[in-house]
C-alpha cells in the first residue's frame, strides 16, 4: 500500500516536475522580460517531436527512427525549439507587444497542423510510439521505474532552476528586468533591448522543448493531441499562481496546480458516468480559466510573487557582510 | 481553371470580415489583442440555436424551410435576439473582467485575461452542448450556376448580401453617427478625445456591444453554411487576427478587405494542400504581412 503510494507519488511528481520545466521557460520569457507567448504547447510539441524522431528506431512509413541515445535528443529538443523561437522572436519582436501574443499562437496551431497531417513525419494522427523511456530495463518494477524516472526528471529541473537562478540574479537578468520596467532607461545605458529580448525568448522556447522531449521520454508515446491550447493554458495558470518572475513560483505553481488538476480529474472520473466524462473534463477547464482570471484581478502577484531585489550582491549589503571583490561590478 | 474557389472565399471571407471587424475595434479603442472574440461567435451561434429550439417548442411544429433557402423564419427571429444577446454577453465580460483590468493599465494582462476567458467560453460551451456538432438545419441545398464554372447555393449568396448589408450599416455608423466618429476619436488619440468631451466609457460600451453584434451574426452565418461547433469560434481567431492586421489595426475597411483576402487565399490553397493545412494560410499570410507591412494596408505608424 505504501508503496503504491510512493510509487504514485513519484509518478504524480515526475510529470509535475516536466511541467515546471516548461513553466520555468516560460518565467524566463513572461517573468523576467514580459514577452507574452500563447503558443507554449507549439514549442514543447517541437522539442518532444524532435527527440523522438531522433532516438526512436527505424519505423516503416515515417521519416528518421535514428536511434540514437535519449541525451543526443533531449540536447537537440532544447537547440531545435531554441531555433525556432529565435526565428518566431526575429519576426514580432520589433512589433507591438501583442503581435507576438498572436504569432506565438499561430505557431502553436500550425506545428499541431503539422503534427496531425505530415503523417510522414510526425505519425500523423496516431503520434509516435516505442519512444525510448530512460531506466526501460525496470519497466517490470512500476516503483523502481516511477522513482528512477522521478530522480531523472528532477535532476534536469534542478538543473534548470539552479542555471536560471544564477542567470536572472547575474547582470543578464537584471538587463532584462530593466528594459521590461522600462526600455528607454536601459537603451540609454547602451543595452540592446531586442537583442537581450531575442535572447530570452530563444532560451525559454529552448527550456520548453526540453521539458517536452522529458515528457515524451517519460510516457514514451506522443500524439498531436498533446499540444493543444489547453497545454499553454494550463501552463499559464501554473506560473500566474506561482508568481510570475520568481523562478521557486514557477516550479512550486506547476506542483500546485498539476495537483489541483489531477485530484478534479480524479474526481470527475468518480462522480461522472463514461458517458459524461468528456464533458466533466471540460468544466475542469472553465474551472482553471476562472481560477486564473481571479488571480489576475485579486491576486496578481501569484503565491510567492516576484522578489524586488533579485541581486546577490544588494542582498549581502544588507546583511551587513563583506562586500566581495566583485561588487559594484561595472557591466548591468 | 476552376473558380469555384473565388465562390467559397468570398463567403468564407465575408464571415471572417465580419468578426475582423469587432478584433479591429476592440484592438484600436481598447489597445489589446482580444483573445476572447472568437467565443463571442461561437456562442452567438449557440445562442441562435436555443432559440430555434424554444420558438418550435412554443409553436409546437417543426421549422419549414423560407423560399430556396435551407432554413425558415425562426433562424432570422433568434438570430436577431441571439445578436442582442450576444453584445450583452460582450459587455458583461468587459464588467467582470476587463474594466478591472484595464484600471491598471497593462494591456498585457488584458491579453492574458482574454486568453483565460476564451478558454472558460469555449469549455462551458463544449460541457453545454458537447462537442457533436449542430445544424439549423438538415436540408439539401443545390448550388445555382452563376456562370464562368461558379456554382452557390442560395444559402451562400444569401449570406454574402447579409455580410455586405451589415458591413455599410457598420460603415455609416461609424462615418456618420456620433457615437462612431467618437469611437473613431478614441482610436486615434484618447486623451484629445477627452478634452474635446468624449465619453470615453460609452465610447467603450458601444464597441463591445457592437463587436459583440457582428460575432454573433457572423456565427449565425457559419452555422448556415458550415456547422456550429464549440470550437467554430477558436478556429476562426487566427483567420480573424491576421484579417486584422491585414487590413490595418482600426481600419474597418481594412478589416473586410483583410478578411476577403484570408478567405480567399484559403479556398484557394485547399485544393494545393489538402484541407488538413487550411488553418496554417492565415499564420502564413499573418507572417508576412507582420514582416513586409506590419501596418497593414490601411494602418498607420504608432
Amino acid at each position: 500500500m505504501i508503496l503504491d503510494l510512493v510509487g504514485y507519488g513519484a509518478y504524480f511528481l515526475a510529470t509535475a516536475l516536466t511541467y515546471a520545466v516548461i513553466c520555468l521557460g516560460l518565467n524566463v520569457q513572461w517573468g523576467q522580460t514580459g514577452l507574452f507567448n500563447v503558443g507554449v504547447a507549439g514549442f514543447v510539441a517541437i522539442g518532444a517531436y524532435t527527440s523522438a524522431l531522433l532516438t526512436t528506431p527505424e519505423a516503416a512509413g515515417r521519416f528518421g527512427g535514428f536511434d540514437m541515445p535519449i541525451v543526443v535528443g533531449w540536447a537537440a529538443a532544447f537547440a531545435v525549439a531554441g531555433l525556432a523561437a529565435l526565428v518566431v522572436g526575429a519576426v514580432t519582436l520589433r512589433l507591438r507587444a501583442d503581435y507576438l501574443a498572436i504569432t506565438t499562437f499561430g505557431v502553436a496551431i500550425s506545428i499541431q497542423l503539422v503534427a496531425l497531417n505530415a503523417q510522414g513525419l510526425t505519425g500523423g494522427p496516431f503520434g509516435i510510439a516505442f519512444i525510448p523511456r530512460p531506466f526501460a530495463s525496470l519497466q517490470g518494477n512500476s516503483l523502481a521505474f516511477n522513482v528512477a524516472n522521478f530522480l531523472l526528471i528532477a535532476a534536469v529541473a534542478a538543473v534548470v532552476f539552479l542555471a536560471l537562478e544564477r542567470l536572472v540574479r547575474g547582470p543578464w537578468g537584471r538587463v532584462l528586468r530593466a528594459i521590461r520596467e522600462d526600455e528607454a532607461a536601459a537603451a540609454s545605458l547602451g543595452k540592446n533591448a531586442r537583442a537581450y529580448r531575442l535572447q530570452a525568448f530563444a532560451l525559454g522556447g529552448a527550456i520548453m522543448g526540453l521539458a517536452g522531449a522529458m515528457q515524451g521520454h517519460f510516457i514514451g508515446f506522443i500524439a498531436p493531441d498533446n499540444y493543444l491550447s489547453a497545454v499553454t493554458f494550463q501552463v499559464w495558470a501554473m506560473l500566474i499562481v506561482g508568481g510570475s518572475g520568481n523562478n521557486r513560483g514557477a516550479v512550486l505553481g506547476a506542483v500546485v496546480v498539476w495537483g489541483v488538476w489531477s485530484a478534479s480529474s480524479a474526481l470527475t472520473a468518480a462522480l461522472f458516468p463514461p458517458a459524461d466524462q468528456a464533458r466533466a473534463a471540460s468544466l475542469q477547464i472553465v474551472a482553471i480559466g476562472v481560477l486564473l482570471a481571479v488571480i489576475l484581478v485579486w491576486r496578481p502577484r501569484g503565491l510567492l510573487g516576484e522578489e524586488v531585489t533579485v541581486s546577490r550582491f544588494i542582498r549581502r549589503r544588507r546583511d551587513n557582510r563583506p562586500e566581495p571583490a566583485s561588487a559594484g561590478e561595472p557591466e548591468a | 481553371m476552376n473558380l469555384q474557389f473565388v465562390a467559397d472565399g468570398l463567403v468564407t471571407g465575408a464571415l471572417i470580415g465580419l468578426g475582423a471587424i469587432g478584433v479591429t475595434l476592440t484592438y484600436s479603442i481598447l489597445r489589446f489583442a482580444n483573445f476572447a472574440h472568437g467565443e463571442f461567435i461561437a456562442w452567438g451561434a449557440y445562442a441562435t440555436v436555443v432559440g430555434v429550439g424554444l420558438i418550435g417548442f412554443a409553436t409546437g411544429q417543426a421549422m419549414t424551410p423560407l423560399g430556396p433557402f435551407s432554413f425558415g423564419w425562426p433562424v432570422l427571429l433568434a438570430g436577431a435576439i441571439a445578436m442582442g444577446l450576444t453584445a450583452l454577453l460582450a459587455l458583461a465580460l468587459d464588467a467582470v473582467l476587463f474594466r478591472l483590468l484595464r484600471a491598471r493599465g497593462s494591456a498585457i494582462i488584458m491579453v492574458m485575461a482574454s486568453f483565460g476567458a476564451s478558454m472558460a467560453l469555449r469549455s462551458l460551451l463544449e460541457f453545454l452542448f458537447t462537442s457533436a456538432p449542430v445544424y439549423f438545419s438538415r436540408e439539401i441545398q443545390i448550388a445555382i450556376p452563376l456562370g464562368a464554372g461558379i456554382r452557390m447555393t442560395p444559402d451562400q449568396l444569401l449570406v454574402l448580401g447579409l455580410a455586405a448589408a451589415l458591413v455599410v450599416a457598420m460603415f455609416i455608423v461609424m462615418t456618420r453617427t456620433t457615437v462612431g466618429r467618437s469611437m473613431r476619436a478614441v482610436s486615434e488619440n484618447p486623451m484629445l478625445a477627452t478634452v474635446v468631451g468624449v465619453d470615453v466609457e460609452r465610447v467603450i460600451r458601444a464597441t463591445w456591444l457592437l463587436g459583440g453584434a457582428l460575432a454573433c451574426a457572423a456565427g449565425i452565418m457559419v452555422g448556415i453554411t458550415v456547422q456550429i461547433r464549440p470550437y467554430m469560434g477558436f478556429d476562426l481567431l487566427l483567420p480573424l487576427f491576421a484579417a486584422a492586421i491585414l487590413g490595418g489595426i482600426g481600419s474597418m475597411p481594412g478589416a473586410v478587405l483583410g478578411g476577403m483576402v484570408v478567405g480567399l487565399a484559403e479556398a484557394a490553397a485547399v485544393p494545393i494542400f489538402g484541407a488538413g493545412y487550411r488553418g496554417a494560410v492565415a499564420f502564413l499570410l499573418l507572417i508576412a504581412v507582420l514582416i513586409v507591412r506590419p501596418t497593414g494596408l490601411f494602418g498607420v505608424r504608432e
